[in-house]
């Protein structure tokens, strides 16, 4: 059961000579749900943006269920498992909510309409969307843009599962609401990479925490002791004096 | 969790409203009406439908390509001359019945797109519509440099259309009018219900987002791209059959993109319902100040503007926004079946993020 999911070798990108990921590497077993933390600008979203495929590193290998997947188109990533949500909502502002999802369902999870519309209503029900299903994505607040952001991701049916800040700009009851969310996704098996500021969100979820600065892995571990270490201590809070 | 709990059996997906299956029955009775009027009407309305329909055509081909594809294309042009040009090859030098042209007109359109598409694709937004004009002009230029095909000061075509007796060419040009601007709208309409329809749509809304949640952007494009060509260079053949003479300056004009801007624009894009009312606004402004000359031109051009100022989602788009109006609905609406009411209480739908949408 202990199979490797998600490999990322030496993985670099530079944006105007800038490295923004610097020979980044690590393994996400199948089942196991991620963390990532850094300051902002530590290359996070880049990182996700090169798993998924919208970004093609410049150097490097990324490897998903076996196969190597560098520099694989979005789409064609998305269908073969591969789902992310964005840090700022990109919804369809045009369609319905229930079309957005529908969207998942149909091209991402290659589903006919009908077995489709099953699936997009379950997982609108799933995140607290059903009633909101024949609006304009284009008129839902934020907290509701963020769970059609997820639900739309979980309409492809993917292995692996790429939530970028999800919890940002939430209040504190909605942060509890969305950690019981992901925690049944979780339950059904979707590896989850999780990138997040609000650490206790992350905290709640995650087995194991990665720490990256300025595009290098600081250090990585059990969550508990990922906090506590110096490394991510001195990047969050500067040098501690004595 | 299991299947049967969680699945669709209190919810239904419901796709039209009383509204728009009277109107569905409303089109089909009118079409049949037209199909019947080279029987008994006069000549010179066969003729005003005729156009009616053509410009209806190229103006759901411009909304598909830009309205929903989101691509502002000014070089649409390209594909109406090279239709017209068709029917000069096939019509004078092949000697085969000109209407064959108007089929043939498409499937030329629809090869040369592929090599414009390949060029185009790179260009983004402001680049791709300059792009397409320049597509146009280069295909105005080469033409324009084959004397076979009359050069730069064109030919009559009439030779070839003149073998037809005059009732056949004038129901025949009418049929084929009716069959290319009630079938375009078909297409668009029948396209946007199928799933190709939803990654059509999501694409015109955010190519990133589409692309993660696994629309193949490009495909989609090349689609939209090529199908809006097909229309367009048939669509071009039928026009110089009516008009009976060609010239390069007049088949590439861009007064044709001109002219699809301004219907979708004014009758509401992104809607198939839009050009069909930019499309009959566009006549009736042409018959009340047809006489006036250059001042028309000017008042178009001044009822655009303030179309796009004031009413950016044009006259349907407006009333849609107002009164939740569909006659072509292509949006699928989840509704609870009438048990289930209680439990989940329809959401108000509107058709814009207004006011009315704060009350769901």
């Amino acid at each position: 059961m202990n199979r490797t999911l998600l490999v990322l070798e030496g993985v670099s990108k530079r944006y105007g000579g800038q490295p923004v990921i610097d020979g980044l590497g690590f393994g996400v077993v199948e089942g196991e749900a991620l963390g990532i933390i850094g300051p902002n600008g530590a290359g996070k979203t880049t990182l996700f943006n090169i798993i998924a495929g919208d970004v093609r590193p410049d150097a490097g290998r990324v490897t998903f269920a076996g196969r190597d997947i560098t520099g694989s188109g979005a789409a064609a990533l998305c269908r073969a498992g591969i789902g992310r949500t964005y840090q700022i909502p990109h919804p369809f502002a045009g369609m319905t909510v229930f079309e957005n999802v529908l969207v998942g369902a149909t091209c991402g999870a290659g589903l006919a309409e009908s077995a489709a519309h099953a699936v997009a209503i379950r997982c609108l029900r799933r995140t607290g969307l059903l009633r909101q299903a024949n609006m304009l994505a284009g008129a839902l607040p934020l907290l509701d843009r963020k769970r059609l952001e997820l639900a739309r991701a979980l309409a492809t049916g993917p292995r692996l599962l790429l939530l970028d800040e999800i919890a940002g700009g939430l209040t504190e009851h909605e942060v509890r609401e969305l950690i019981g969310i992901i925690k049944d996704i979780r339950g059904e098996g979707v590896t989850l990479i999780w990138i997040e500021h609000i650490v206790h969100a992350l905290m709640a979820v995650v087995d194991r925490l990665i720490a990256v600065s300025v595009g290098r892995l600081l250090t990585q571990g059990r969550p508990a002791d990922v906090m506590a270490s110096p490394q991510v201590r001195e990047v969050y809070m500067g040098v501690e004096a004595t | 969790m299991t299947e049967a709990m969680d699945a669709a059996p209190a919810c239904r997906i419901e796709c039209g409203s009383r509204a728009s299956r009277l109107a569905g029955a409303l089109v089909l009775l009118f079409l049949m009406a037209g199909a019947s009027m080279p029987f008994w009407a006069e000549p010179a309305s066969l003729r005003a439908l005729a156009e009616f329909f053509y410009v209806l055509a190229l103006a759901q081909m411009w909304n598909l390509l830009a309205g929903y594809g989101g691509m502002v294309s000014i070089g649409q042009q390209a594909f109406v001359g090279l239709g017209g040009y068709t029917l000069v090859v096939l019509g004078l030098h092949a000697g085969v019945n000109p209407f064959l042209a108007v089929p043939a007109g498409g499937i030329v359109a629809g090869l040369l797109a592929l090599p414009a598409g390949c060029v185009l694709f790179r260009l983004r937004g402001a680049y791709f519509a300059i792009g397409t004009w320049v597509m146009a002009e280069v295909f105005r230029q080469v033409i324009a440099n084959i004397t076979a095909v009359g050069g730069g000061s064109g030919l009559s075509v009439t030779r070839a259309v003149a073998t037809i007796p005059t009732w056949w060419r004038q129901s025949l040009t009418f049929w084929c009018a009716l069959l290319l601007g009630g079938g375009a709208t078909f297409l668009v309409y029948a396209l946007l219900r199928s799933r190709y329809g939803l990654a059509l749509t999501a694409v015109r809304d955010s190519e990133p987002a589409s692309a993660s949640l696994g629309v193949s952007v490009r495909k989609v494009k090349w689609f939209v791209y090529v199908i809006s060509a097909v229309g367009c260079g048939m669509t071009g053949a039928l026009i110089f059959i009516t008009k009976l003479r060609i010239s390069p300056d007049a088949a590439f004009s861009p007064d044709w993109s001109a002219l699809m801007f301004f219907v979708v624009v004014i009758g509401g894009i992104g809607t198939i319902e839009g050009p069909i009312v930019g499309a009959l606004l566009y006549f009736a402004l042409r018959e009340m100040l047809g006489g006036f000359g250059t001042w028309y031109l000017i008042a178009l051009g001044i009822l655009t503007v303030a179309v796009m100022l004031w009413a950016p989602k044009g006259i349907w788009g407006s009333l849609v926004s107002r009164y939740d109006l569909r006659l072509f609905p292509v949006q699928r609406r989840l509704r609870p079946v009438d048990d289930e009411r209680d439990a989940t209480p329809p959401a108000v739908i509107t058709a814009a993020p207004c006011a009315g949408t704060l009350k769901a």
